[in-house]
């Protein structure tokens, strides 16, 4: 192994650095200014004059009835096309680097916004639905990223997190079925957690490259959960029914428009991701834990050298980052389907690498990036419900057409950890 | 490929006291050698397999308590019954081993591009949408040219072809000018090929007349693969393109410079670039060839079987079966030929063992995980088996981080 230990060459990448800020600034610039001639174009042309629009901001369930903003589609459209030319505009003169993302942010936002008041023209559209699905899509987004980013904060890839999530699915289908709930979760939780020490084994063990490794994972996971479920869960399906997982409705809270239905009125799975969020990010940045797993992904050597035992930091991190995962499978199966298919995941453990990326590594990031990405599902959910004539197999790309963008750097270049997929061989 | 050092190679046993293994196989040979880690990986994972058929039999499961001799000697029969289908459906006639290489010809297409992929460092996980594009565009070319077959078989392979590598250059291109790693992109876009085929089968032009579901209409005989034994078994000419194709890539990356440079920026990119080598083009053009054999692969599964039809499952699991193919193959040419085969024998008979035997052939996908787990980790088969067998190559190392 070469391990490049790359101290004083960070310093002429500053300059560089400088001018693709700019050179996206200006590339962002062009993409608003295009967003605005679509949302011109088609989002305020493309309706009457006089239609209205109307978003919903209360469920059936609410306590407060009824709530709803009603506006003028062109009128809507109109204006945010005009807002997000502007944005673009101060993009192209290249001040303020700092705020591209915000810019492309806000813009975006205006943009699905424009789209919503077209597809919802002359009819209504469930806001605070959508936002509600969308907060529940997130969890398993989030939960991934944050399987992703445990493991690798301690220089450890996994790609095995689609693995994990199909295996503590399965697993807690079929105890929750049988056992109740709670032997569900524990379950998913151990099994995601034998997972990460089966990647761990062969990464830290036998120096088997991280990635292969991770994928083989996801392969014996396929197979496994599709032999399991076509052999026993076909003949005893009453091992595919789990025990329904009532919402806990938090009191007060709840009551409030809008923010009540998509914060406080969920499973527990939901409020625990939250907390996880914040554990983490305590405990990453402010516990001698995090401080030593994050030396440890950074610089095994010097961690090392300093009486850190870094395989062991390695396989806690790893087998701990399984729990996470066999969590998310449990939330999926139990919480969001409520039985298990065959492999029905369907690539969301990779969408939650992306989130990894796109959150920069950070707790908080990922649970950000988690939303976004569920939104983007819940808006291809909720538009092809809406029939506009886009066919709605390309309003389902959506989530895996931003994971793209979010990889391919729009966003900004993120810096992993240093030793991120390196094994580290002790002399 | 920077080569690992595992851990466990310092700790096996000196070369003066051979164990009982050794000499029982009389390794010692070079061809015993290489041949000896993949086969106790097979066996190994037939084994593990037999248990997992064994330990999900809920009706032997029941009596264990009450009656175990006959519950184990349920079980036993069992596993025995499967195993027995297995054998008999990959090489027990000349149909099995029709069906056997008819199972490996998109397998070696798709794996021999994976295998390219790592060649030059890359981890192509992509080769199911390769698949999907190259058969989109084979099936095209198949419907709306009218030739004879000499010629129209070659440019429906030729969409096949082109397809894939405008899918898997893509993934390669962004690579190369954004950093964007290609495990996660490659993944992205088998999801967006999959919507794009579920939508795509459904437009007038290539939908099946007459249905409502996306199935594209059937391939003219002149774009249909020649069968190779006669119409009654199904394997056909594909096999042998699929072979040609094995030494065309043996050709390209060791005998061709384009081959070289692969090879050099995928051991290590930074001296690719100080050798001169244009990085970008080298990444983007590797993936472009992973994904035209893939796109190959994904035309010979209209144009090579019943009922010459696209739709969005022409894949089938092969482009993620072509992965385990190109790491048990070790990325070299001839070793994924064989290592195709025997994926393919896996295929053909987990089908006769879940006809014939009641066991679903999902185990098959178990038993080629474990099988590379075992290639991939030499030093745990040594561990089991207390041999030292040959590590051979060691398998690529693609791990660099998500950074460019």
């Amino acid at each position: 192994m070469t391990t490049a230990v790359d101290l004083g060459v960070e310093a002429p990448e500053v300059v560089e650095r400088t001018s693709t800020e700019e050179r996206r600034a200006t590339i962002i610039g062009i993409i608003l200014m295009v967003l605005a001639a679509v949302v011109l174009g088609v989002f305020a042309f493309g309706v009457p004059p006089d239609a209205t629009s109307t978003f919903n901001l209360s469920l059936p369930t609410d306590a407060i009835q009824n709530l709803s903003v009603s506006f003028n589609s062109r009128l809507f459209s109109g204006v945010a096309a005009v807002l997000i030319f502007v944005l673009g505009v101060d993009r192209l003169r290249r001040r303020n680097l700092r705020w591209t993302n915000a810019a492309l942010g806000i813009g975006l936002l205006l943009f699905v916004l424009a789209f919503l008041a077209w597809a919802a023209a002359d009819s209504s559209f469930s806001l605070v639905g959508m936002l509600r699905s969308t907060v529940i899509s997130s969890v398993v987004i989030t939960l991934g990223a944050l399987t992703g980013l445990t493991c690798e904060r301690a220089g450890v890839i996994n790609i095995g997190i689609e693995g994990q999530l199909l295996s503590g699915a399965f697993v807690a289908v079929v105890l929750s079925s049988a056992f109740g709930t709670l032997a569900g979760v524990a379950g998913g939780l151990i099994v995601g957690a034998l997972l990460g020490a089966l990647l761990a084994w062969l990464a830290i063990r036998f120096s088997v490259d991280q990635i292969i490794a991770g994928v083989v994972i996801n392969i014996l996971a396929v197979g496994l959960t599709s032999f399991l479920a076509s052999r026993i869960l076909s003949e005893a399906q009453n091992l595919n029914a789990p025990a329904r997982v009532p919402s806990i409705r938090i009191p007060i809270l709840a009551d409030i428009p809008v923010i009540g239905p998509m914060f406080f009125d969920h499973t527990f799975f939901v409020y625990v991701t939250f907390l996880l969020v914040v554990a983490l990010h305590f405990g990453f940045f402010r516990t001698r834990w995090g401080l030593r797993a994050r030396s440890v992904g950074e610089h095994p050597k010097a961690a090392d050298t300093l009486g850190i035992d870094v395989l062991k930091v390695r396989y806690r991190n790893v087998i701990g980052a399984g729990l996470i995962a066999g969590f998310g499978g449990a939330f999926l199966a139990l919480a969001q389907i409520s039985r298990f298919e065959e492999n029905m995941t369907g690539g969301i453990g990779f969408i939650g690498l992306a989130a990894m990326i796109f959150g920069r590594w950070m707790p908080f990031g990922a649970l950000a990036a988690g939303l976004i990405f569920g939104f983007s599902g819940a808006l291809a959910q909720k538009v092809a419900i809406l029939g506009t004539g886009i066919p709605s197999e390309f309003m389902l790309m959506l989530p895996y057409v931003a994971t793209i963008i979010v990889v391919a750097g729009l966003v900004g270049r993120s810096r992993p950890p240093a030793a991120d997929g390196q094994p580290y061989i002790k002399q | 490929m920077s080569e690992v050092k595992t851990p466990m190679a310092s700790k096996s046993p000196p070369p003066e006291r051979p164990s009982w293994m050794d000499r029982v196989t009389g390794v010692g040979t070079s061809v015993g050698r290489s041949l000896l880690l993949p086969t106790l990986a097979l066996i190994t994972a037939l084994i593990i397999g037999g248990f997992i058929i064994a330990l999900s039999d809920i009706d032997s499961l029941k009596l264990l308590f009450s009656e175990p001799a006959t519950a184990i000697s349920q079980m036993w029969n069992e596993v025995l019954a499967a195993y027995k289908a297995l054998f008999q459906g990959s090489v027990g006639s000349i149909n099995a081993i029709s069906e056997t290489l008819f199972a490996a010809t998109p397998l070696l297409l798709a794996g021999l591009g994976i295998a390219v992929g790592f060649r030059a460092g890359l981890f192509n996980i992509g080769a199911q949408g390769q698949m999907l594009i190259g058969g989109l565009i084979a099936t095209y070319v198949g419907l709306y040219l009218n030739l004879p077959a000499i010629l129209h078989i070659p440019l429906t392979l030729a969409g096949g072809l082109a397809g894939g590598m405008l899918w898997g250059g893509f993934a390669g291109l962004l690579k190369a000018k954004t950093g964007a790693h290609e495990v996660i992109t490659t993944i992205m876009l088998n999801f967006i090929a999959l919507f794009f085929m579920q939508w795509v089968l459904t437009t007038s032009g290539i939908q099946d007349p007459g249905r409502n579901n996306p199935v594209s209409a059937a391939l003219p005989e002149s774009a249909q693969l020649p069968k190779l034994f006669g119409s009654q078994y199904r394997v056909t000419i594909g096999f042998l393109i699929a072979i040609a194709a094995v030494f065309v890539v043996q050709w390209l990356l060791y005998r061709s410079s384009i081959g070289f440079e692969f090879r050099a920026v995928g051991s290590n990119p930074e001296a690719g670039r100080y050798a001169g080598m244009n990085v970008a083009v080298v990444v983007t053009l590797a993936m472009a060839i992973a994904g035209g054999l893939a796109g190959i692969a994904g035309a010979n599964q209209v144009m090579g079987l019943e009922p010459y039809k696209a739709t969005p499952s022409l894949a089938g699991f092969v482009g993620f079966d072509a992965i385990t193919v190109a790491l048990l193959g070790r990325s070299n040419p001839i070793g994924v030929m064989w290592a195709a085969i025997l994926f393919g024998a896996l295929s053909a008979g987990g089908r006769e063992m879940q006809g014939a035997a009641q066991v679903p052939i999902d185990l098959v996908v178990v038993l080629q995980a474990l099988i590379v787990i075992f290639v991939a980790a030499p030093g745990l088969i040594r561990a089991i088996w207390r041999v030292k067998a040959d590590d051979g190559e060691t398998v690529t190392q693609v791990s660099t981080g998500w950074g460019s």
